[in-house]
């Protein structure tokens, strides 16, 4: 990964940033410049907005045979979670039973490691995704 | 140390990862009696962090349960500090990583401590000395550790990963520290030098010499400073490099072992370092009650001791409603691993360094 791009894309890997647009109130994330509805209308009017970080797995699947930088995960579980605002986000999920997991389960971003460029390189942050009820002694 | 009446605790919480793994299975490794081994530790299970989660990622998620039970924001806090031996860079600092995460970053002020097993609590006093100054009107003390034993070593069966985060201010504290005091000698008994993987320890030499004469010697400074004796504090708790040492000072100084329960953790997750009072301190305001008074002492090798005098306000009883975790709910979560994953996880870490 180009150390560049994700520092641009710190904000939004850490925090879950993205943006409203100023004319309709429509959520965006990763954020984009123009809304796609109000076009010209939203133009400089897309503002920051912090998600909140929980949401609902909408689907999944097991990774069994992974990309290089995963291997020490293997198997992970990769879900399409729709948050609480209504856009969809790509993730892992983690600390659970792949046994454990279904559509509709509530999970929450945690800041995990996503990433290194090797052991001389930088380390990558980001969201994953674990069950909401994980941390609460349930 | 002179402190202000008003500098203290405003919020904190813990994280602590999920995996556990059990000394039979490290001694089954190395033909070694394992569980006798953890019996005389009085270690029953260690955790180990995933091969995502590093000191950052502990931090972060500490940090963030303790600003919403302080009821700030990112932006209302001024300083940072992260206190670690196990840092993910190291050169690089963990808190500008933890800061931009919570969105505290750029009007403040941060930098990594590091002094073995009481960095935490050396980030402690520091953000208490800018309070108490008017500096600054709320600071965050992490400790946290990610901390590896040499295969085979002794180390092996206690060093664990964990961590909390406290969010120190003037106004609205659930805790008033009322006193801290340090002792700080140069001492051998454990150090890592730079490049190297793990560290060295100076055997028989870490016990009396090392923690039981900072612990001791910290300690009495605190009660004669404040005047208190031992039975007048509800709660006390002592680093904890194994689950004999807090229990053996805490008696040589007079406290019970029914004041040190809540906050020993050491036999359910290891030894933290860094995380380790600063965890054991969470665990025993997770129970406190306004009024209670709490004595609190550090450890690092190399070798140095902060104590703290901590009474519990009223404010205790609103934090306990905030949506956050208690350290009983966050260590609950345990998954037991065999050694082969837990290895195929450790050098995974070592590769991180
Ligand atoms: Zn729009």
């Amino acid at each position: 990964m180009a150390i560049a791009r994700f520092w641009r894309e710190i904000k939004q890997r850490y925090k879950g940033i993205g943006v409203k647009c100023g004319n309709c109130g429509e959520i965006f994330f990763p954020p984009r410049d123009i809304c796609p509805e109000c076009r010209r209308e939203s133009y400089k009017k897309m503002d920051e907005y912090e998600l909140n970080g929980t949401g609902e797995v909408i689907t999944y699947t097991r990774v069994e045979d992974p990309h290089p930088e995963f291997e020490d995960l293997c198997p992970y579980v990769m879900a399409i979670v729709e948050m609480d605002e209504g856009v969809r986000l790509t993730g892992h999920i983690v600390d659970v039973d792949y046994d454990d997991i279904e559509a509709g389960l509530e999970v929450e971003a945690s800041m995990r490691k996503l990433g290194e460029d090797g052991p001389e390189g930088m380390i990558y942050y980001g969201y994953k995704f674990w069950p909401i009820d994980s941390r609460r002694g349930e | 140390m002179k402190t202000k009446d008003d500098v203290g605790i405003k919020g904190y919480a813990g994280y602590v990862p999920k995996y556990r793994i059990k000394p039979e299975e490290i001694g089954d490794c190395w033909g070694e009696d394992g569980k006798t081994m953890g019996r005389g530790l009085r270690v029953e299970s260690k955790s180990v962090p995933s091969p995502d989660e590093d000191v950052v990622t502990i931090s972060t998620q500490a940090a963030k349960w303790a600003m919403k039970r302080a009821g700030i924001k990112g932006e209302d806090l001024e300083a940072i500090y992260v206190g670690s031996e196990s840092h993910p860079y190291a050169v690089k600092p963990t808190a500008t990583i933890v800061a931009a995460s919570i969105a505290a970053s750029p009007h403040m002020t941060a930098a990594d401590y590091e002094f073995a097993c009481k960095a935490g609590t050396a980030a402690f006093q520091t953000c208490m000395g800018l309070v108490s100054s008017g500096m600054i009107e709320n600071g965050m003390a992490i400790g946290a550790d990610t901390s590896q034993g040499a295969p085979g070593d002794a180390l092996e069966y206690t060093a664990a990963a964990g961590g909390a985060a406290y969010v120190i201010g003037s106004e609205d504290l659930l805790a008033k520290i009322k006193e801290t005091v340090s002792y700080t000698t140069d001492t051998p008994d454990f150090w890592r030098r730079e490049g190297e993987k793990y560290p060295q320890h100076g055997g028989r030499f870490t016990g009396k010499p090392a923690y039981f004469k900072h612990v001791t010697n910290c300690t009495k400074k605190l009660l004669e400073r404040t005047g208190n004796e031992p039975d007048e504090y509800d709660y006390a708790v002592f680093h904890q490099p194994n689950g004999k040492f807090p229990v053996k000072a805490a008696k040589k100084l007079g406290f019970s072992k029914d004041q040190l329960e809540p906050g020993l953790l050491v036999t359910h997750i290891g030894n933290t370092y860094s995380g380790s009072v600063p965890l054991g301190l969470a665990a025993t305001l997770d129970q406190a009650e306004p009024g209670d008074k709490i004595m609190v002492t550090s450890y690092g090798s190399g070798a140095g001791s902060d104590s703290f005098d901590i009474e519990v306000t009223e404010n205790i009883t609103d934090v306990k409603e905030k949506d956050v975790p208690t350290i009983e709910e966050v260590t609950s979560n345990e998954e037991f691993v065999p050694y082969s994953v837990y290895a195929k996880y450790r050098d995974k870490i070592e590769g991180g360094r």
